[in-house]
């Protein structure tokens, strides 16, 4: 490999036996794929500090006592806990302390603690073309997909020895020909539908469970779909599938056209998706056929636009049933600053911040369904919650939750 | 066969599981007992440990690095995996449980054998039905 005068510094120890460490995986990961250099990162986003299980937290008390401090900008994912509503976490105390000593290493060397998993919707995020070393699978796909910068599928682990290293293999998505659309995905529905919000979460997942590694392009979609419709989109196909980047022509960045996107060759697949795969794509997420017994939103965080919709439609209404918004922390001092009154405990909602429902234990034991907008947490929660998934629309879950039944305010298509 | 790469080194032998789908590690796998428990995913409820398991690539989550080298401390994970596309998810996390935990995890990168059953190993640059013999469930090449 070729190696810079510093990295050969970090492999001798001169930098400490944690940047030794670091600087060996990240060379070891380059050599087994065969990547002959590295590249300079300039932040980095770590998804480790979510608690589950002891080995994360032997790492990085193994890190920490190397002497590690990180070498780039590095905010921190979403955790177990949620730091300033503590009182909402029913999990059992012995998991609480370990994955506040997790929170609490990850700090020790120099993230910063923003505990969200939208680091994109954050004033740090990057900015096109720059290279970044990002875990967290939604905001790597839309690091790449809609800001233009550069990161890999990044694990936990790999992203804080990137984060100390300063260094990453340069190789798929930091490359120009890693970037290249493979796939095309050709959208063929009505106008009715691409307007609606529901159709992205729904192609994301079918996405991600069509085009397995590959970069795919799609046409047929809004020139309008606005940040947070493509963060629905990416998350839910990268939950279902392994999509670290998708174009949609003629609104990301480097995408153009669709030519452009495909890199002026052919596409190796050209995949058709009408109404019938998007139905039966929405059936797999939507299991639900009992009553309606709470509403999640906000997977991943939601943005501030998102949070103003839902302070609108909740406006001196109230929740029948447990309604749990999710966010990061830095969105609500957003709203502080942009003078919105959240006002939300008349509503009746339980605001979550610095981790996510599906993630740790914080919802109640629900009698029912429960409705979300998010195809990640209608992929996730079956298996981690045990519980059936309603799926809709921002305005249908605030709306179904003050109903307490499902209500469809647009139709479903 | 000889396989296409080796991107963590090592020998390991153990009864052949070849996903039919890519399955997360996080949130697809209990951590606690090592089985699938991703309610969509066509093998649910088979359980990973000791075995060389076969999958097309990694699904999903970032923390399939982590997922997996904690299932390797508990003893729990896979004695060897087989890869069909490159993906550095695995290999990190086996490299982490090696240096925390001194626990072998090999994987290579190979065109995937059409069904499960029978014992198979992992040995440096091969992948074949073992002939039988004194292995190991898993055993760390010297890096």
């Amino acid at each position: 490999m070729k190696l810079s005068t510093s990295d050969h510094a970090a492999l001798n120890g001169d930098q400490g036996e944690a940047a030794r460490f670091a600087m060996e995986l990240v060379v070891a990961v380059a050599e087994s794929e065969g990547v002959e250099t590295l590249v300079d990162i300039e932040q980095a986003h770590v998804d480790g500090c979510l608690f589950h299980g002891k080995a994360l937290l032997d790492f990085v008390e193994f890190l920490a006592d190397g002497g590690a401090a990180v070498v780039v900008p590095t905010t921190l994912n979403v955790s177990s806990l949620d730091l300033l509503h503590p009182e909402l976490y029913r999990g059992d105390a012995e998991t609480a302390i370990q994955a506040r000593q997790l929170m609490d290493a990850y700090v020790e060397i120099g993230c910063t603690p923003t505990w969200t998993c939208a680091p994109y919707q954050l004033a740090s995020r990057p900015s096109f073309g720059q290279h970044v070393a990002w875990g967290e699978s939604n905001a790597i796909v839309f690091a790449n997909s809609v800001l233009g910068a550069r990161t890999g599928r990044y694990g936990d682990f790999m992203d804080i020895c990137c984060a100390l290293a300063g260094r990453a293999p340069y190789t798929g998505l930091h490359t120009d020909e890693g970037r290249v659309a493979t796939v095309h995905i050709d959208l063929r529905v009505s106008e009715d539908m691409t307007n609606g919000e529901i159709l992205y979460p729904i192609l994301g997942y079918l996405i991600g469970r069509l085009v397995g590694q590959a970069v795919p392009v799609i046409t047929g979609l809004d020139s309008n779909s606005g940040e947070d419709r493509l963060k629905a989109l990416g998350a839910a196909a990268a939950s279902a599938g392994t999509v670290g980047m998708f174009h949609v022509a003629g609104v990301t960045p480097e995408a153009e056209t669709l030519n452009h996107a495909l890199g002026g060759h052919p596409a190796e697949r050209v995949i058709t998706v009408g109404i019938d795969e998007l139905n039966t794509a929405r059936a797999a997420l939507d299991s639900g056929t009992g009553p309606l017994g709470a509403v999640s939103v906000g997977t991943p965080h939601l943005s501030l636009p998102e949070l103003i919709e839902v302070v609108t439609l909740a406006s001196g209404r109230s929740t029948s049933i447990p309604f749990y918004l999710n966010t990061s922390r830095d969105v609500l001092d957003q709203a502080v600053d942009s003078g919105v009154d959240i006002g939300l405990q008349s509503f009746g909602a339980t605001v979550v911040t610095d981790t996510c429902t599906y993630v740790t234990p914080i919802m109640e034991p629900v009698a029912g369904d429960v409705m979300t907008n998010s195809g990640k947490w209608a992929y996730y929660a079956p298996a981690n919650l045990g519980v059936d998934v309603a799926f809709g629309s921002l305005a249908d879950c605030v709306e179904s939750a003050i109903a307490g039944r499902r209500v469809a305010t647009g139709g479903w298509w | 066969m000889k396989v296409d790469r080796v991107l963590v080194a090592g020998s390991a032998e153990g009864e052949l599981l070849v996903l039919e789908e890519p399955v997360s590690f996080w949130g697809g796998v209990d951590p606690t007992t090592g089985r699938i428990v991703d309610p969509r995913h066509p093998q649910v409820d088979i359980l990973l440990g000791g075995r060389i398991m076969a999958i097309p690539h990694a699904r999903g989550s970032s923390g399939t690095s982590s997922a997996l080298a904690e299932l390797l401390r508990a003893g729990l994970g896979p004695a060897g995996i087989v890869l069909g596309a490159m993906d550095s998810m695995f290999t990190v996390g086996s490299l982490v449980a090696a240096r925390l935990y001194g626990v072998a995890c090999p994987i290579v990168l190979a065109a995937l054998p059409d069904h499960s059953g029978g014992r198979w190993c992992i040995e440096g640059e091969t992948l074949e039905r073992s002939s039988g013999g004194n292995w190991r469930s898993s055993e760390v090449a010297d890096a």
